[in-house]
Parts: structure tokens; C-alpha cells; sequence
């Protein structure tokens, strides 16, 4: 089974998801991410859809999920990159990701971290 | 067109792959392409969750006006869905990630039509076409 | 049983008469379609579809009749984008009828044979109104997306700022297409404000706001803003009144407002020179 590496800059926490993710990779993910945040005592998680194709519901709620879990744990998660074919699928759909922050890459989602201290 | 087999979760990554393929060979946008694959894996993973599993066949076709594009038949022998007025609900506004799967699949795509029986499993036919 | 579809003697008696006939039925084109199409052009049609009327109705040919479909077809789909009316392009083809019937004589065989082909090419004739009726459709809708292209700009405001004016109704197709613009121009651009003016729609209604919420979702899981501006007091009054809930769904009254909010937004302000 493929792991999604997990890569730390400072106290935040970035995750590039570069494959089309089967379901026990999500919820390894999920699982690791929340490991690391404990582990790292991390403040802010970047998740980087940019390479991503298909964000169906189990995706989607994993996304929810990460956000509301590292929140609880004091971290603040970003998802950036999404692209525009997938953020029109996703409305259609009715998925808002409510409670998931957005910015348009990595870099506007470190600045963001950044700027909250 | 082979049967695609819905066993195990990782066939619903097998049945997007598949059906990326046949949605580029249509011609279909990169939209309608993302909203059918989309609409697949959630139509496949209802089957495999709900239907106790079963398969997809794609078939490249054309629509009634001649559009080509891609129609997907999806079947298990599951229990069957008892309320199909209910898992249909537009559930849009509400959008809390819960039971979206075949409702939300259908605002995806251009033809949808659903066919279950109480413990004789359920068909799922659905169809894109280019514009 | 005589075959309704053959008619040997009407194909002999065609193929014996071919240029007098030929002259005939184009002498009856000609003036139909008035000096839009060159004389010869018509020749040449009329010389073919003959052609592949003798060759059906001898019966010797079984492809001739999908043929002469598939031609008859093209020559309506190229009438209906030229500007004639479906009625110039079938009485095209019913005349035909007339030059042979005043040619035939009082051959009883020939009489009879000739009601047969005189169904046929009322058939033949319907199926061009059908032909054309489809070619004009596709010339609509071709249209209309060209219309939907056009109507549907999308203008950059300021650095990191750009903005949709709407004019007109909101379906769900312009919707389609002001998403894919505005989420592709933000990409584009790295602008991360957004600004969907709706001053020249003229109604809002349940399924409109369900579009402009679509549209401002899709901005916002992008990781930019969307800010509608155009607001009217009348369409306040209306979203009021649905319980329509914009939420935390940044909304102004004007353009102007909306470029100073997004200015600010941005962290820019704008002072005396």
C-alpha cells in the first residue's frame, strides 16, 4: 500500500498527494497526520491537492475530517491547490468542505499560517 | 466492454481509471470528464457498500441527438435500496457529506436512471455526452 | 404482387427522357430558388439525384435509396445555413414530378406506376423538411453557445482582482461557464478576489441564488474570494423573502463598492493623488 509522505517545515505539517489515493491510503493518511501533529506538536497542516484529479465524497470527507481532527489537537489545516474541474465537481455535488480552509497554492497557505501569530 | 469487478475498495480506483480513459476517448471536456469519473466512483462505492459489491461495464456511445460520450451500467446483487425517494432527495443545501452518493451523482451526469427491488439488487445506469 | 417500389417502366421511361426531363424539372428549380444558385450548381444537383431516382426505382440497386437519402440530407442541411426556407428546398424536389407527369402521356401502366412514384417523392420531399428542420436546430444551438461565449467576459479590475458582469438570465449553463472562466482566470492569474456583479439580471430567484452560491463555493475551495456586487433593493427585497441565506457570502450594492472592499481585501486603499 502506498503512504502519503508527510513533510515538515517549521510547525507545519505539508502534504503533497501526488497519486489517486485508494481507500486505505486516505485513512493511513489521516492516521499518520495525526500522529505527526501530536509528535511534532505542529500548528498548522498544509494539504496540496494541486495533482489531484478526482475529489469524489470519501475524499471530501476525509478533507472535513483532518481539518476538524488537527483543530482539536490545536492545529490549523489549509487545503490548497485545487483545481478548477475539481472545485465545480465538488459544489455540484454539494460538498462545501465547510470548516476547511483554502488558499490557491503552498506557498499562500504558508504565508496564511505565518500571518495568524 | 469487460465487466469491471467492485470486490474490494481498491477496484473503485479501477473503475475511475477505466473511465477516464473512455471519457477522453468520447472527446468529453475536462469538466464533464472530471464530473463522470466523479459520479462513477461514487455510484461504485455505493455498490460496494451498500450492494455488498458487484460490477460496471462502460460503453462508449452517442446520446439520442448524436453527441458521443460515455454511458456506465453499474449492477450488484445487494439488498436493493428501500427508499429510493429518500436516497434521491437533492440533498444540496443540506450537504453534510452523509448518504450524497447516488443524489449527488445524478446532478453529474446527463442521464441517470436507477433501478432496485427489495433483495434483487440494484442497477445504476448513467451516461455523459460532449456538447 | 406488383412491388410498390419498383417501378421498371417508370425507370426506363426516365432513363429514355433523361435530358428533357432534367431540363424541365431544372427550368422549375431555376425559378424557385430565384438566382441564389448558379444554374449550372443546379444542373449538377438535379443530374445526381436523378441518377439515384432511376436507380431506385429499377429496383437493380438496393444501396441507391440510402444514398439518395444521405444526398437529399446534405442538399437540405446546405439550403437551411444558406437562408432558403425549407418549403423552396422541398418543392425541389416535388418537382420532379411535374416534369414527368407532363411528359408520360395516357400509358395506363405507366399511370399506375407513376402513383407509386409520386408517394415516393412526397416521401423523399418530407424527408428534407425533416433534414433542414435538424440543420436549423444545430445553427441555434451553435449560436447560442457562441452568444453564451461572448456574453460572459471576464475583466480584470485590478491587480489580484477580477470581475464578472452579468447581463441577462442566470441558468445553469451560463453558471457552467462563468465557473469554469472565473476559476480558470484566478488560476491564470493568481488573482485571489473574485467579483460576480449582478446588476444586469434581472431576476433572483431560488434557483438563481442556488447558482450564484454554487459559483461563490467554487471560488472560495479554490482558496480565493467571491464577492457579488449588484445587489438592487428589488432583489433584496426577493432573497429576503425566500429565506434565501447568503451567510458569510460577502455581498455589496454596487460595482464601485465592491472594487473598494476587494481593494481593501487585498490591502490596498485608494487616496488623493
Amino acid at each position: 500500500m502506498d503512504r502519503v509522505p508527510i513533510q515538515r517545515i517549521g510547525r507545519t505539517l505539508v502534504v503533497s498527494i501526488q497519486i489517486d489515493l485508494q481507500d486505505d491510503t486516505v485513512e493511513q493518511l489521516q492516521e499518520d497526520l495525526a500522529e505527526q501533529i501530536i509528535a511534532t506538536r505542529a500548528t498548522g497542516v498544509i494539504i496540496d491537492i494541486t495533482a489531484v484529479e478526482i475529489v469524489d465524497s470519501f475524499i471530501g470527507r476525509m478533507l472535513s475530517a483532518v481539518a476538524s481532527m488537527s483543530r482539536l489537537f490545536g492545529a490549523e489545516t489549509i487545503l490548497v491547490g485545487m483545481r478548477p474541474a475539481v472545485a465545480i465537481t465538488l459544489v455540484e455535488l454539494g460538498l462545501s468542505l465547510p470548516g476547511v480552509r483554502t488558499a490557491m497554492n503552498a506557498e499562500k497557505g504558508l504565508r496564511l499560517l505565518d500571518g495568524r501569530t | 466492454m469487460d465487466e469491471l469487478p467492485i470486490k474490494v475498495s481498491d477496484d473503485i480506483v479501477r473503475v475511475r481509471q477505466q473511465v477516464r480513459s473512455a471519457a477522453v476517448a468520447s472527446g468529453l471536456s475536462l469538466v464533464d470528464q472530471t464530473k463522470i469519473i466523479t459520479a462513477a466512483s461514487e455510484i461504485a462505492r455505493n455498490a460496494l457498500i451498500y450492494g455488498g459489491g458487484g460490477s460496471a461495464r462502460i460503453e462508449e456511445s452517442a446520446s439520442p441527438a448524436g453527441r458521443p460520450g460515455i454511458r456506465i451500467i453499474f449492477t450488484d446483487q445487494g439488498p436493493g435500496i428501500p427508499d429510493v425517494n429518500l436516497a434521491l432527495t437533492d440533498g444540496w443545501s443540506s450537504g453534510n457529506g452523509l448518504g450524497l452518493g447516488l443524489s449527488g451523482a445524478r446532478r453529474l451526469v446527463d442521464e441517470f436512471d436507477l433501478a432496485t427491488e427489495a433483495g434483487a439488487g440494484t442497477r445504476v445506469v448513467v451516461a455523459k455526452w460532449s456538447r | 404482387m406488383r412491388d410498390d417500389k419498383i417501378q421498371a417502366r417508370m425507370a426506363e421511361f426516365m432513363q429514355a427522357n433523361q435530358a428533357k426531363l432534367i431540363d424541365r424539372w431544372e427550368e422549375t428549380v431555376l425559378s424557385a430558388v430565384g438566382g441564389r444558385i448558379s444554374a449550372s450548381e443546379v444542373r449538377g444537383e438535379l443530374e445526381e439525384i436523378f441518377d439515384l431516382i432511376v436507380r431506385v426505382v429499377s429496383g437493380a440497386d438496393e444501396s441507391a435509396a440510402g444514398e439518395l437519402r444521405a444526398v437529399l440530407a446534405e442538399l437540405s442541411g446546405s439550403r437551411a445555413r444558406n437562408g432558403f426556407t425549407p418549403t423552396e428546398t422541398a418543392i425541389g424536389v416535388f418537382s420532379v414530378k411535374d416534369a414527368i407527369h407532363e411528359m408520360i402521356g395516357d400509358s395506363p401502366e405507366l399511370i399506375l406506376e407513376y402513383m407509386a412514384f409520386s408517394r415516393m417523392v412526397d416521401d423523399l420531399g418530407l424527408h428534407t423538411f425533416e433534414t433542414y428542420a435538424a440543420a436549423r436546430e444545430r445553427i441555434i444551438t451553435d449560436q447560442a453557445e457562441a452568444l453564451l461565449e461572448l456574453s460572459t467576459p471576464v475583466i480584470r479590475l485590478w491587480d489580484g482582482i477580477i470581475a464578472v458582469p452579468l447581463i441577462g438570465t442566470l441558468d445553469s449553463a451560463r453558471t457552467q461557464l462563468v465557473m469554469e472562466k472565473m476559476l480558470e482566470t484566478l488560476v491564470a492569474t493568481g488573482a485571489e478576489h473574485a467579483v460576480l456583479d449582478i446588476t444586469g439580471v434581472p431576476t433572483v430567484d431560488t434557483e438563481v441564488a442556488q447558482h450564484l452560491l454554487k459559483t461563490v463555493m467554487a471560488v472560495k475551495l479554490l482558496g480565493a474570494e467571491c464577492t457579488i456586487s449588484g445587489i438592487r433593493p428589488q432583489i433584496a427585497q426577493t432573497i429576503v423573502s425566500l429565506g434565501i441565506e447568503f451567510g458569510d457570502v460577502a455581498t455589496k450594492a454596487t460595482l464601485a463598492d465592491a472594487l473598494a472592499y476587494t481593494l481593501s481585501r487585498s490591502g490596498l486603499k485608494v487616496g488623493p493623488a
